[in-house]
């Protein structure tokens, strides 16, 4: 595949040079550039679901080793890669269904189809997702209706290709739906603040005291949300030194008109006291259900624990990163610049002193992270509801196959 | 991550050579030793020789660095502004003078309990220091005035006379008040009685002391939601304080005053006539602008301001200089609390010097009362200060070891000393700067450790659970320690130490023992003081690209809050260390059962604190237990 080389190619670069920061930025591209991954997929006579899915990992090995820290392109690669084979098991379900299955839906589906190629796709998706999975809260009571709706629709797909036997229709099939369904995945992730921020007045009463640090988008629009219900509110926004993404926040609340007060980070513990709840934003959620989150969040965090205060995670699907965290504060972190804290001005002098060995007297230290463990956590609300930490693992199961934890592109396999 | 491992299991108290660390009153090899020097050092006239004795058996003064070194860099670090160098031959004279006056009894407590020199080679190096460091130069006590013995004898008629028809008065409303305080002060009545001055103590406490005992039991600070007496406190006001506009609900009952505004109007009357001592109203200026910000600072300064307004104060006729003195006084710290509310060290200070005027006998001439106020305070400022700093050093250096990684909180004098100090020890440990904005006080810390080749890591609050795994020991300084244990220091210390609890990082909060208090607070909202809360708006100066509040804190949804202190539950803090030793917070109740006689001695209550079997029945009860719960620093 060499169109997509150059693309892969200039991603990369933009995630090495951190010139796309933030999860959701980072998903939505990662997502944008497999699809066109698997669009310019060449697909071989056979095993063509385990080449695609060689060649993702191949670009999403890529992607990862070029900022480890976005945890977002691998959960977006092993999104990719569960999708895959949850579209190559459908369709070989429905080559074998079709078989047994009359053509008399043929023209309906056709017209269903020409009108709403994604929503077909949708229903064939979250049927080989259940195919795929055991049964979960999500699905518990929509599996009746989607298999029969599925079986009908997917009938009929098995009816145009199936019957024929056709290998490079079926392939196309596959190529197809895999892009489509990438499609929806964009789509979540789009429409992740508004499936997140539907939920806040649920969660936010009247006169509530809220308490955030630094700024996240989620949060944002989750108390837009909940101040157009007419819900009145009181937010204090921790200012989140040293890149005072507060202050921004804070600037974007007082013009949608919530009572808005800025503390410095240092006061946190002294207001937290006064607080009836904690929501922040994310950088991604963990299986075991920590948290990596803007710094100074463990803080937060601790201080939230002490005074009883609930600690709300609002995170989108896309955050939701399959791997469990060992010391999360070293590895999964990202030093900034020190200019952030000190002048290089100012300091310069103290640059010239030195010990014999030759390290540097004056370290400074600005991380980009903070891990905060899952005790902490009262609540998490994702775009598909609230869950407590303790029930991440088994979200995530949802979202990824347990043997796509590592991406990493397998030697045995023949590539494209 | 491994030498960290290997240094906490040490701290378990398994190794022998830090099992010696901790109370360090009882680790004495030698307990008859203890007791003697315990004995003698507490308040014997003569005690600039047994100072060392009366401390611990770490304050062994180290072998390579000179004794001056220490002192030297104890008043570097401390007297930035205004060093008061109390001369030793100075201390000495008054002690002398005032002891061979021939006054009655009641002022020997008074005197006596002053009159512990410290070493004579720190008051040697203190006569080192250049003069010009002084901007209030201290002026030689002025040898008291001779009268002749009949005149001296009619005044004191007079004045005993009138004495007792005070107390007569005043005897009747306060006897309950009396009574409670003898049950509040058990302690106090079990010390060894044998030391004249002590036992002298008794028969003053039937005197008047009433007045000062009275107001044990502080006056309710003033709220600010309270309109009625805003509205008075604002007539009476010299300062031109403007409201804040955007008002935080929350803190109503505070003052939120509009900052920038008063500095130059204050400046500009600077040279009218005022009732405000120049000097004092310098200090205002000094305290408002911020150019004096560190609590032992500011209580030096403000304490000089006090000690040249004595002198040049003159009794108007027909007045005494007790009751005039003391309104004078109490004008000039309602001067400097329209300035800026009072630190809680500053409000002992004022305790202390009130009650010393109080306490002046009616017998003293008026220069004679003048020069033993003026010897009051500096041996306070010595005392309570330079020495409490020193002696609290000395403590302080015993948990510092080889390879540690130690972690302080902005910037604290102490602190700063204690690293100094350990450095000069030649320990090999590492020292990492949290900072906070707006104030960034670590900034200049981290440059006076880098200059002195202490390698420092500096980092902002935020940051701090990315370094609390490395960190051996968190020091931090305080600005008082209340009598629930709860520590009120500068905001973001709460933070600090819930981290570091929260990673098992043990917390010592090192403060001089006049800064403790016997208020109780819970939460740091009740008491507190507000900041210019436009400092957060313009938080990072020289980053344009960051002012994002700019052109929006006018509008009546925003307010910003820049809270200066908070309060930290005494659970997170491991140690207390004060010039009287090591204490874990649960034990600040015993200090602050003698709160009342903060200005005799701490030292005997503590003692047999230490020395009752009681005690060491809990001591030993507390060991199992802080063994069994957290990581602790084990006493032997």
């Amino acid at each position: 595949m060499p169109d997509v080389q150059p693309l892969v190619r200039e991603f990369v670069l933009k995630l090495k040079r951190r010139k796309v920061e933030g999860s959701h930025a980072v998903a939505r591209q990662t997502a944008e550039l497999l699809r066109s991954v698997v669009s310019q997929h060449r697909m071989g006579s056979t095993n063509q679901a385990a080449a695609l899915a060689d060649a993702i990992r191949g670009v999403g090995e890529q992607l990862i080793a070029a900022n480890p820290i976005e945890l977002a392109v691998g959960n977006i690669v092993r999104r990719v890669l569960h999708i895959i084979k949850e579209e190559d098991i459908s369709s070989t379900a429905v080559g074998i269904e079709g078989l047994s299955v009359t053509a008399e839906s043929d023209d309906e589906y056709d017209s269903e189809n020409d009108d709403h190629p994604t929503l077909s796709a949708a229903v064939l998706a979250a049927h080989a997702r259940n195919a795929l999975r055991a049964p979960s809260l999500q699905t518990l009571l929509e599996d009746i209706p989607v298999s029969t709706a599925l079986s009908r629709s997917a009938s009929s797909a098995g009816d145009s290709d199936g019957k024929s036997g056709d290998k490079s229709s079926k392939s196309r099939k596959l190529k197809h739906d895999v892009i489509a369904a990438i499609g929806d995945l964009i789509d979540e992730i789009d429409t992740c603040y508004d499936q997140i921020s539907e939920q806040a007045v649920e969660h936010i009463h009247q006169n509530e005291v809220i308490l955030t640090l630094g700024r996240s988008r989620t949060v944002k629009e989750f108390l837009y949300a909940a101040k157009e219900k007419k819900r009145s509110f009181r937010v204090f926004v921790a200012e989140g030194a040293p890149r005072y993404q507060g202050h921004v926040l804070a600037k974007e609340l007082v013009e949608k008109g919530v009572q808005t007060t800025v503390i410095t980070d240092s006061a946190v513990f002294a207001m937290i006291s006064r607080v009836n709840m904690v929501i922040v934003g994310a950088h991604a959620i963990m299986a075991n259900g920590g948290v990596i989150a803007p710094v100074g969040m463990n803080m937060v965090a601790l201080a939230a624990q002490r005074h009883a205060v609930p600690f709300v995670v609002v995170a989108g699907s896309h955050k939701l990163c399959p791997l469990y965290p060992h010391n999360p504060e070293v590895l999964l972190n990202e030093l900034k610049s020190p200019s952030d804290l000190l002048d290089f001005g100012e300091f310069s002098n103290c640059m010239n002193f030195s010990t014999q060995d030759g390290t540097p007297l004056l370290n400074v230290v600005n991380p980009t992270f903070d891990y905060v463990p899952p005790k902490l956590v009262s609540l998490f609300i994702t775009d598909t509801g609230g869950h407590s930490p303790s029930y991440m693992y088994r979200l995530i199961a949802e979202y990824y196959s347990a043997d796509d934890l590592v991406v990493k592109r397998r030697s045995t396999s023949t590539s494209s | 991550m491994d030498p960290r491992r290997s240094t906490r299991a040490s701290t378990g108290g398994v190794e022998p050579r830090f099992r010696q660390v901790g109370f360090v009153t009882i680790t004495n090899p030698n307990p008859t030793a203890a007791a003697a020097s315990s004995s003698s050092s507490s308040s014997s006239p003569q005690g600039s020789d047994v100072y060392p004795g009366s401390l611990s058996p770490v304050m062994i003064p180290p072998p390579r660095i000179p004794d001056h070194h220490l002192a030297d860099d104890a008043a570097d670090s401390l007297l930035p502004s205004s060093p008061p160098p109390p001369s030793s031959s100075r201390g000495l004279d008054a002690a002398a003078s005032d002891l061979d006056g021939d006054y009655d009894d009641d002022d020997d407590d008074v005197d006596v309990s002053w009159a512990r020199h410290p070493p004579a080679a720190l008051l040697e190096s203190k006569e080192d220091l250049p003069d010009t460091q002084n901007q209030c130069t201290p002026v030689p006590v002025q040898q008291k005035q001779k009268l002749s013995k009949a005149e001296r004898w009619a005044i004191q008629e007079a004045q005993r006379l009138s004495r007792k028809l005070i107390d007569t008065g005043s005897t009747a409303s306060s006897a309950m008040s009396k009574q409670s305080k003898t049950v509040k002060t058990p302690l106090s009545k079990h010390l060894p009685q044998t030391m004249p001055p002590v036992a002298s103590d008794k028969k003053t406490s039937e005197r008047p002391p009433d007045r000062d005992k009275k107001k044990d039991v502080p006056p309710p600070r003033i709220q600010f939601d309270d309109a009625h007496r805003v509205e008075k406190a604002k007539k009476r006001s010299l300062v031109n304080q403007a409201e804040a506009q955007n008002r935080v609900e929350l803190f109503r009952h505070l003052p939120q005053y509009a900052h920038g505004n008063q500095l130059p109007d204050l400046e500009s009357k600077n040279f009218h006539l005022y009732p405000v001592h120049p000097s004092v109203y310098k200090v205002g200026l000094q305290y408002l602008s911020g150019v004096i910000s560190s609590s032992n600072v500011c209580c030096m300064a403000m304490l000089l301001a006090f000690r040249e307004a004595i002198k040049d104060y003159s009794t108007p006729s027909a007045k005494t200089l007790n009751r005039d003195l003391t309104s004078k006084i109490s004008g000039y710290v309602s001067f400097l609390i329209e300035c800026r509310p009072l630190s809680i060290s500053m409000g002992n200070a004022i305790r202390f010097l009130k009650n010393r005027i109080a306490k002046i006998p009616l017998a003293l001439s008026e220069s004679e009362a003048k020069a033993s106020l003026q010897s009051d305070i500096d041996r306070f400022i010595n005392e309570k200060i330079i020495v409490a700093d020193q002696v609290i050093v000395s403590h302080a250096i015993t948990k510092v070891r080889d390879d540690d990684v130690l972690l302080t909180y902005a910037s604290s004098s102490v602190v700063e000393m204690i690293f100094d100090h350990a450095h000069e020890l030649g320990k090999k440990f590492h020292v990492v700067v949290v900072d906070s904005c707006p104030n960034n006080e670590g900034q200049e810390l981290v440059h006076r450790l880098v200059a002195k080749g202490i390698s420092c890591t500096y980092t902002h609050i935020n940051a701090i659970s990315y370094f609390m795994h490395e960190v051996t020991r968190v020091f931090m300084g305080a600005s008082s320690i209340l009598s629930n244990g709860a520590v009120y220091s500068r905001v973001g210390t709460a933070v600090v130490a819930m981290v570091a609890h929260a990673f098992g990082v043990p917390v010592l909060v090192c403060c001089e023992a006049y800064k403790f208090h016997e208020r109780v607070q819970l939460d740091s909202i009740c008491s507190n003081e507000l900041g210019d809360p436009d400092v957060i708006s313009r938080v990072p100066p020289e980053r344009e690209d960051l002012g994002h509040l700019k052109n929006c804190t006018y509008n009546e949804n925003l307010q910003l809050l820049n809270l200066k202190y908070d309060t930290t539950p005494s659970d997170y803090v491991s140690m207390i260390i004060t010039d009287y030793g090591m204490v874990r917070c649960s034990l600040t109740i015993y200090f602050s059962i003698n709160s009342s006689c903060l200005y005799t001695n701490y030292i005997l209550p503590m003692l047999s604190l230490f020395l009752s079997p009681a005690f060491f029945f809990l001591k030993n009860l507390n060991i199992i237990l802080s063994m069994l719960t957290k990581l602790q620093i084990v006493r032997a």
